[in-house]
């Protein structure tokens, strides 16, 4: 059994610490809303295209409102009341019509304000009660298969990106015959700065495929397939990180995908988003997570390929309790919330892997409903792909051993190219041995009360502890301004996407979120 | 002429020639697929052919681990390689180097110039992240890294750069059309030249479409087409700014399994 070593009196007061950090932006999250969200609440409420040159309605729409100074009213508002005034127009001509003189619009009287909001509720629940619909399709075809190699086993997850949605489809086919249990399909190199989410089905990517909502719904039809075909489910993945989270996870939650990457501070500190932008957009994004049961996975390992894994093990313990809480502030379950870390301690090092059971069984132990996210090794690969691969076959010796939920596989090819079809079959067939040799090898095994790993547990916490802290004291955006996450420093007004922030007005109007806060 | 060197490849025995290789092929395991494995190794000139396995890598391919030896062998007294300009550093190793021989942090500003809105390319070398695995120069403890972003114009730039004294200033281009890149690279130029910070700084020029040649031609040290990664770029700088100072690179201790490597764009002597 994964065990923990930890006074449990110090777990409490971690979590104390990392909800009081949280709250503060949380307060600043309920005051303002972005162009994404406006942006997603557009495309629940059906407005979904894509205009002559390939720009997302969504994005036209919200633009103008923006333009107008009237967005902060919020979308869903000016799109009711663009509607009543040109009924039977296309969105996008009456919202221009009214965004060109939003003063000469006649002022609706209380009443019939409150019918217009009443009317696009409407929308909202009918197009909340599809998308539940989807969720539970997607959970009934789950039910009636096989998950996972066997109770227990983490689920093996491997990456396609080929850039071209049908070769991925190809590769992904590929897979999950060889025993792959979860697809990621890598998006396009830097769609995460893109402030909007191309449209339809793309053939020509970059070290990825972009993530479109056609793509998502290809991957998934074919996914769904050859789930049928092998009697097991597998499940897909993307991407709700960088300028566009909520408008992915809203995506993801239609086309029936069952987990996201999703991380309250990644983009901030990995992709230099503005970080008022990312801690709204996460919380909108977790809301469409939670209200369509879509797992979610926590960017932790992301630290310890910047900092010395070993020097900086705390930052991830810190950070999945901050990840933690504005989780739970979004509404989702411990069950959806898929925290992540990785094997990736120096491998020139002794006791290497003691110190990596240490991480392992604390994560397990710290968060023992939730599907922990493992990642391979990858800051430490290099080209001897011989080494590489008994490299990856001791972290999935510490994952089934220590019960880890969803499992990356290691690639022997790592840092040289994108997986080929041959690396991925190789990782996934040493991985199927090493959980049928160590199926029960974690009831077996105990570490000692004060040995090596105990008095690693206990050192990594307490470290924890005192940066949570610090970062309680002085408010998590001071916190991530002196780098305290990541090694890296960013300022509340800086990197990218700050100028799609916006106070929402005092008659501020999302429907959606309204029903997502249980409000409505 | 030096004596010939005849060499072929070593398995158990001196000259046997032997190599191992692996592939899949886009058909189901049978009997004739793993037929076609060993014929497409002797199509490679190999003897002795051995599929020593053959997998289901899923129901329409077959992946193949083989053997086979090969007849060719070569002078190895006649190959030349260019003599390395430098050697490439592993992420750590080139923090400690930059450390020891230059001794504080090594200041880098990065923009798209002009109208360019296309980031991806500094972004790859700029960000934390990276590109394919490999970090980008603001992971770098020894390097501070600006980047400033899309459409930054190239006066703004070269303020910039005079602002925070910069050691290597990179500049991405990605929109091509009708030679707009040269344009504003020639504007850059100009403009670092008035500005006095022309001959103190690394002018450094990167796009899909850009190479070496074409970038000295516009008056930059070196440029950096597709396919370049943040750790070529971060030597590069490392090795120009030495031999700026007039210090030729010091000796360099071998690291562990870093092969020795020329760095893309870099000159060669």
């Amino acid at each position: 059994m994964a065990q923990l070593f930890v006074e449990p009196g110090k777990v409490v007061r971690a979590r104390e610490l990392a909800q009081k950090a949280a709250r503060g932006v949380q307060a600043f999250i309920d005051r303002h809303s972005t162009v994404a969200i406006e942006r997603t609440v557009l495309r629940l409420l059906g407005i979904g295209g894509a205009g002559a040159r390939g720009a997302p309605l969504s994005n036209l729409l919200v633009d103008k409102l923006r333009e107008a100074k009237v967005l902060h009213k919020g979308a869903a508002w000016w799109l009711g009341r663009a509607l009543k005034a040109s009924p039977g127009r296309d969105p996008l001509q009456a919202i221009e019509r009214i965004a060109a003189y939003p003063e000469k619009l006649p002022p609706l009287s209380p009443g019939e304000d409150a019918e217009l909001r009443e009317t696009i509720r409407a929308d909202a629940r009918s197009a909340a009660r599809e998308l539940r619909e989807k969720v539970e399709k997607r959970k009934e075809l789950k039910r009636s298969l096989q998950v996972g190699s066997f109770p227990g086993a983490p689920w093996k997850y491997v990456i396609v990106a080929t850039g071209n949605i049908h070769d991925d489809v190809e590769q992904a086919r590929a897979a999950a015959q060889q025993g792959a249990d979860v697809i990621a399909v890598i998006r396009s190199t830097a769609q995460s700065l893109l402030d909007y989410v191309p449209h339809g089905p793309t053939t020509e990517g970059y070290g990825g495929t972009y993530a479109t909502q056609e793509n998502f719904r290809i991957m998934r039809e074919a996914l769904d397939d050859v789930s049928r075909k092998l009697g097991r489910y597998v499940h897909l993945t993307n991407y709700s990180s960088g300028l566009c989270m909520p408008e992915i996870a809203y995506m993801a939650a239609a086309e029936r995908l069952d987990m996201l990457l999703n991380d309250a501070m990644y983009g901030i500190l990995f992709r230099d988003i503005n970080m008022q932008r990312t801690f709204c957009d996460q919380y909108f994004s977790r809301r469409i997570c939670a209200f369509a049961e879509i797992i979610i996975n926590t960017g932790e390992d992301n630290y310890i390929t910047t900092a010395d894994a070993d020097e900086a093990a705390h930052t991830v313990i810190a950070s999945q309790l901050v990840n933690e809480t504005f989780a739970h502030l979004a509404g989702m379950p411990d069950e959806l919330i898929g925290f992540g870390h990785s094997f990736e301690i120096d491998p020139a090092r002794e006791d290497t892997l003691l110190r990596e059971f240490a991480m392992a069984m604390m994560v397990r132990e710290l968060f023992p409903r939730s599907p922990i996210k493992y990642m391979p090794p990858t800051k430490h690969k290099e080209g001897d792909i011989f080494f590489s691969h008994a490299y990856d076959v001791m972290s999935d010796l510490v994952a089934i051993s220590t019960r880890q939920g969803i499992q990356l596989l290691g690639m022997m090819t790592e840092a040289m190219h994108n997986p080929f079809l041959m690396d991925r079959y190789v990782a996934l067939k040493a991985a199927a041995y090493v959980y049928r040799a160590a199926r029960h090898l974690g009831d077996e095994m105990a570490f000692k009360p004060d040995g090596i790993v105990a008095r690693r547990q206990r050192e990594v916490f307490d470290k924890a502890l005192a940066l949570l802290e610090e970062v309680a004291k002085d408010g998590m955006m001071a916190a991530i301004g002196k780098a305290r996450f990541g090694d890296t420093a960013r300022t509340e007004t800086g990197g990218k996407g700050l100028d799609g922030v916006f106070e929402r007005a005092p008659d501020y109007f999302n429907p959606f979120l309204e029903l997502l806060e249980g409000r409505a | 002429m030096s004596e010939k060197h005849l060499i072929r490849p070593y398995g158990d025995r001196k000259d046997d020639g032997v190599i191992q290789l692996s592939f899949v092929l886009p058909v189901p395991v049978s009997e004739k697929a793993k037929e076609a494995a060993a014929q497409l190794a002797k199509k490679l000139g190999l003897s002795h052919v051995l599929v020593s396995s053959m997998e289901k890598a899923g129901e329409d391919y077959s992946f193949f681990v083989v053997y086979g030896r090969t007849h060719m062998q070569l002078d190895y007294a006649a190959i030349e390689v260019p003599v390395v300009a430098h050697r490439k550093h592993a992420f750590d190793e080139l923090n400690d180097v930059i450390e020891r021989d230059v001794g504080r942090k090594i200041v880098v500003v990065g923009a798209c110039i002009g109208t360019d809105s296309h980031t991806t390319g500094i972004d790859a070398i700029m960000n934390m992240k990276g590109f394919a695995g490999d970090y980008g120069l603001e992971r770098y403890r020894m390097f501070r890294a600006i980047n400033l972003g899309s459409q930054v114009e190239p006066h703004a730039l070269v303020e910039k750069a005079r602002e925070v004294e910069a050691d290597a200033v990179l500049v991405s281009k990605v929109v091509t059309q009708r030679d707009v890149h040269k344009e504003d690279a020639r504007t850059l130029v100009e403009a670092a030249k008035q500005a006095k910070i022309f001959d103190k700084t690394i002018w450094i020029f990167g796009g899909p479409r850009v190479d070496h040649k074409t970038a000295l031609e516009l008056g930059f040290d070196a440029g950096f087409g597709p396919g370049t990664k943040p750790s070529d770029v971060a030597n590069y700088i490392y090795y120009r700014l030495l031999e700026r100072q007039g210090r030729a690179p010091p000796p360099q201790p071998t690291a562990h399994g870093t092969p020795d490597a020329i760095i893309q764009g870099a000159e060669k002597p």
